[in-house]
């Protein structure tokens, strides 16, 4: 579990908190997206999950354990973050090296490496490169690389930057299928994201950050449908909502945020039509 | 790992006379403090033309900046120390060389926390330099804060797999490095090459001749400076070969490893 008590944090030469009181509880196996406005405190929250950023007031424990006791490197061990631009960490020769870096600096022996470098580059489809230089990939292939090679060492809670970022449609549908898995697997999944198309799909919990605050936590539903707090976190509902809210129809019910429940919901309602104009 | 000293060569509009200073008196003057900092190896020459800028930091109201860097630059400072200690130079020479890395970049951060790129640029077209020339200087000027955020994020994409860059043999530590400077070469690169195509869609080089709205003017100040800095070092020059200085001595003889 990922625990937050009252972490308030300013960066050192700037006038404002970046985060103010904030407090908030991630179980094991979770799925959650951390959303807000630019600026609202997002990136710096999940980097004390990991102990990039300790707390100067307040606590952040993983697992039970204060932050700021461990190194970034014995709690990346459990927590693996996967940055925003693939092209910021990737520098090994071949795709193979770059995968097997964290393991050799985690101390797996080099049995493991071997194995465990072959079976994540096929579960992301990247094992026709392996020998390439990562610098060749495609900008997608580039993202899943870094993905890929987090995952690597099997951290138990994932934290995922920005994922869908220069994603085409095809490939946001794969990430989604595969943080499926993921939580299938128990893995806790945090993602940070401004994609709220991308997150009507998944549905998972919301934290929404505006200012440094923790202003909603709740249902996918609940908030995307709210546009009062929507708003104080400069987003808007996703389209399928907006659809909904739109129509000129009584009993729509509230909270219907993706595709599939849309179908469903107007499927029902043409049924029902069908039916009165028939016994009409 | 924190790359934070960039503040201490990051320029940030304030209200200090040196600021208002004409960007190439300040250059004349840092230069002036660069020369006179290559000439002397003598320890208490070098503590003078350290301690000179000390009153220039303070008027211009960067000290905690200046600091900032001066502590970043410790490890640097500390590593030509040994580095010249153990290669058989003297432990005098080994600090007087510290010493002059300290008074060198104290000059650079002076100028370029007090000159914004924009009066540079200027001042550069002004002493006729190419445009081309003097563009890319000062988008490199103004690059260097944007590479250090980049850095810092390299740095903490690398810490979370798990790269610890303090631990292991001096050897170890260098390569340590590897996985942090090729990220940034590499990103530096596709920056460049994107600036590069976007200056050339938005006509970069169309006018030979270009005008500008602001014409820079030297003050009485400015020439003051540039009088003093011509004057200080051919003091300097004088002082180097002509008047014997007192010699700092350290009865301490390290052994030569290399």
């Amino acid at each position: 579990m990922i625990s937050v008590d009252n972490v308030s944090y300013r960066y050192s030469g700037t006038p404002k908190d970046v985060l103010t009181g904030v407090n908030l509880q991630i179980q094991d196996g979770e799925f959650v997206a951390i959303m807000g406005e630019n600026g609202a405190g997002k990136t710096t929250l999940v980097k004390m999950f990991n102990g990039l950023i300790k707390p100067r007031e307040g606590s952040v424990y993983v697992d039970g354990i204060d932050t700021r006791e461990k190194s970034v490197a014995q709690l990346s061990r459990d927590v693996g973050l996967i940055f925003q631009n693939p092209d910021h960490q990737l520098f090994a020769e071949t795709v193979a090296e770059e995968l097997s870096f964290s393991l050799r600096n985690f101390g797996f022996d080099e049995q493991t490496i071997k194995r465990r470098v072959t079976n994540i580059s096929t579960a992301l489809d990247l094992e026709k490169y392996v020998d390439s230089s990562p610098f060749v990939l495609s900008g997608g292939e580039r993202k899943r690389l870094a993905l890929a090679a987090i995952l690597v060492w099997d951290p138990k809670h994932i934290i995922m930057d920005e994922p869908t970022i220069g994603q085409d449609y095809l490939q946001k549908d794969r990430l989604r299928q595969f943080i499926v898995q993921l939580i299938s697997q128990g893995k806790t999944i945090i993602i940070v994201t401004h994609d709220i198309e991308f997150v009507a799909e998944c549905k998972p919990r919301i934290v929404l950050l505006s200012k440094g605050a923790v202003i909603a936590d709740d249902s996918a539903p609940k908030i995307l449908t709210n546009d009062e707090t929507l708003a104080k976190a400069s987003l808007v509902r996703p389209q399928i909502a907006e659809l909904i809210h739109q129509l000129p129809i009584s009993e729509k019910p509230p909270d219907i945020i993706d595709a599939y429940a849309a179908r469903e919901f107007l499927l029902t309602r043409l049924l029902k039509r069908n039916e009165t104009e028939e016994l009409r | 790992m924190s790359l934070r000293f960039v503040e201490g060569f990051k320029f940030t509009k304030l209200d200090s006379p040196i600021h208002k200073m004409d960007p190439r008196s300040k250059f004349v003057l840092t230069t002036g403090l660069f020369i006179t900092a290559l000439m002397f190896t003598n320890v208490f020459a070098l503590i003078t033309i350290l301690v000179l800028q000390i009153p220039l930091i303070l008027i211009s109201r960067t000290s905690r900046r200046w600091l900032r860097s001066m502590k970043a630059g410790v490890f640097l400072g500390a590593f030509i120390f040994a580095i010249n200690a153990i290669s058989g130079t003297s432990l005098i020479l080994a600090i007087a060389f510290s010493l002059r890395f300290f008074a060198i970049m104290s000059a650079f951060s002076f100028f370029f926390m007090t000159t914004s790129p924009d009066d540079l640029g200027l001042s550069l077209d002004q002493i006729h330099v190419p445009y081309s020339i003097s563009f890319t200087f000062t988008t490199a000027v103004r690059l260097v804060p944007t590479m250090a955020i980049d850095a810092q994020t390299v740095v903490d994409a690398q810490r979370s797999r798990g790269l610890e860059l303090d631990k292991g043999s001096l050897m170890k530590r260098i390569r340590n490095y590897i996985p942090i400077l090729i990220p940034l070469i590499i990103s530096a690169i596709r920056r460049s090459v994107e600036l590069a195509e976007a200056l050339e869609s938005r006509a970069f080089g169309a006018t030979e001749h270009r005008t500008a709205i602001v014409t820079l003017k030297l003050h009485f100040v400015d020439y003051l400076t540039i009088m003093g800095t011509i004057l200080g070092v051919a003091l300097a020059t004088y002082v180097y070969f002509r008047v014997p200085l007192p010699t700092l001595n350290i009865p301490i003889k390290l052994p030569r490893i290399f």
